[in-house]
């Protein structure tokens, strides 16, 4: 299972990567893996305020809904158009072209609570 | 992330939280061929009080695979009861809603068995082995209801079993999979469609029967549940693709085809279901005809309609309220799914017969957000290759 190293996690299955203060979102590895056939992705509304463990999108399988929870508080400042038009990058490239959103995050020092890629290997087993 | 787990298959979410809240104390049934699966990497869920595999890679392949070669189901969990006795196709015409009669040895029929509102208790196949002798195969989850209440009216002189223990079942599918048959037993002839023959292998004894939930061409095979696993294996290493229940329910909607607990209940007639031409009205009495001839005899209020996205949209699925376009609430999705043939939404409702029109506009709640969809006609795929 593919887990970056320069990736933080949540335990919802939530990856973010940080950059200056704008936090880009999409699901690990083993969460596309344990979904398979991503066929819908719905997108959070631009501006949207979140609050960490807000649900905030939804990808959808062939067989269930799963909602993708903000890993940390901010506002949403832009969705993935390419995962709306083409939901199976979620399958196929969970960290590069399947993120899911871009959030300007409220307090840089709340990422460091989320799990590092040891961690959240550790807690998926 | 979280799965909203009482979606997935398109189970009833009443019955999704009384199914786990059983589930979950581990009260699980079990299939004889679940080693195999676990063999094989399937994902295993609980569904209908069984556990069952719901994929073993991806229903979108596993989807294609029974639409353009040949895949193999689990359907062990479903029930065979057996009836016997000289009048038994006399009684079973008062039990069920098609014509017995119309059976020859070796021919089967989809038929319904109703309760006395017309209500229909399971949609099932019935398969007649010789003049005084009937194979049943019902659902999984009424597989005791059917037995009770035929045994409530059961005459003295009929003998009526339920062996659903003593089976294994596979559904094979797809419009190549007569070949892996003929390939393990090229001594039989596997029966034309809806037919079933009983034979023996090596001392085992065997049942095939033509038919399916799919719409391709296949057939259901069962053996002893002791000899199950080593089928399946069989099957496979003659090139079926294991499936789970997630395509088979997205191979059997994109037919059309009813799921009882979902699209059939014992509230709702198999008129109202669309399901007319499985019930002879003119073979004489049986349980339920009264209602139901005065329902044709009076019209239809409402009606099981096909629903189709006019693009592409969020899954539609079971629950999901449908509106007309100007927002008024007509009725909500019994069966739904993005189906892999078409790539769109489709799904089945019950709806008022005014919006029930070829061609009729609706909309279909997903989350707040409104997908317009059409009444088409059923199947919503019309490409299967069917059976011979």
């Amino acid at each position: 299972m593919n887990i970056p190293t320069d990736l933080k996690y949540n335990s919802s299955h939530e990856w973010v990567r940080l950059e200056g203060d704008i936090a880009t979102v999409g699901i690990t590895d083993h969460a596309q893996a344990e979904l398979t056939d991503v066929v819908f992705v719905e997108l959070p509304a631009v501006g949207k305020s979140v609050d960490l463990g807000d649900p905030t999108a939804v990808v959808e399988s062939v067989k269930a809904a799963s909602d993708i929870y903000a890993p940390i508080s901010g506002e949403i400042v832009e969705g993935n158009p390419e995962v709306e038009a083409d939901p199976a990058l979620v399958n196929t490239d969970p960290y590069g072209k399947g993120w899911i959103f871009k959030m300007r995050v409220k307090d840089i020092a709340s990422v460091d609570s989320l799990m590092d890629a040891a961690g959240y290997g550790a807690m998926i087993g | 992330m979280r799965n909203f787990l009482a979606q997935s298959l398109g189970v009833d979410k009443h019955d999704a939280c009384v199914i786990f809240c059983v589930e979950m104390s581990d009260n699980l049934l079990h299939t004889p061929l679940e080693s195999v699966h676990i063999e094989l990497g399937a994902k295993m869920v609980p569904f209908g009080g069984w556990f069952m595999p719901v994929q073993y890679t991806s229903i979108l392949d596993e989807h294609a695979a029974v639409r353009e070669k040949f895949g193999i189901f689990d359907i062990s969990h479903m029930g065979q009861l057996i009836v016997r006795g000289a009048g038994a196709e006399g009684w079973l015409n008062r039990m069920l809603s098609n014509n017995v009669a119309a059976l020859q040895p070796g021919d089967g029929q989809y038929t319904l068995l109703l309760n006395g509102k017309g209500g229909v208790i399971d949609d099932l196949i019935i398969y007649r082995e010789a003049a005084d002798a009937f194979f049943l195969v019902v659902n999984a989850s009424r597989i005791e209801q059917d037995f009770f209440w035929l045994a409530r009216h059961q005459p003295e002189d009929i003998a009526l079993a339920n062996e659903s223990d003593l089976w294994a079942g596979m559904a094979v599918q797809g419009p190549t999979a007569v070949a892996s048959f003929s390939a393990l037993f090229p001594e039989q002839t596997i029966p034309p469609r809806n037919g079933i023959l009983r034979f023996t292998h090596q001392g085992e004894e065997l049942v095939v029967c033509r038919t399916g939930y799919t719409g391709e061409d296949g057939f259901e095979f069962f053996s002893s549940a002791s000899s199950g696993p080593d089928w399946l294996k069989a099957y496979v290493a003659a090139g079926a693709k294991p499936c789970g229940l997630g395509s088979r329910d997205s191979l059997r909607l994109e037919m059309g085809y009813p799921l009882n607990g979902n699209d059939l209940s014992e509230e709702l007639t198999p008129l109202e279901a669309g399901l007319g031409f499985f019930v002879d009205l003119n073979k004489g009495d049986f349980i339920g005809r009264d209602v139901l001839a005065a329902q044709k005899a009076d019209g239809l209020t409402r009606k099981l309609v096909g629903l189709q996205y006019l693009e592409k949209g969020a899954p539609p699925r079971a629950h999901y309220t449908v509106e007309t376009p100007e927002g008024e609430v007509i009725g909500e999705l019994a069966s739904g799914v993005l189906s892999p043939s078409l790539m769109t939404g489709i799904g089945m409702a019950y709806l008022p017969i005014a919006h029930t029109k070829l061609g009729t506009l609706v909309n279909i709640d997903v989350r707040s957000r409104k997908f317009s969809a059409k009444v088409v006609k059923k199947p919503f795929y019309k490409f299967a290759s069917k059976g011979a």
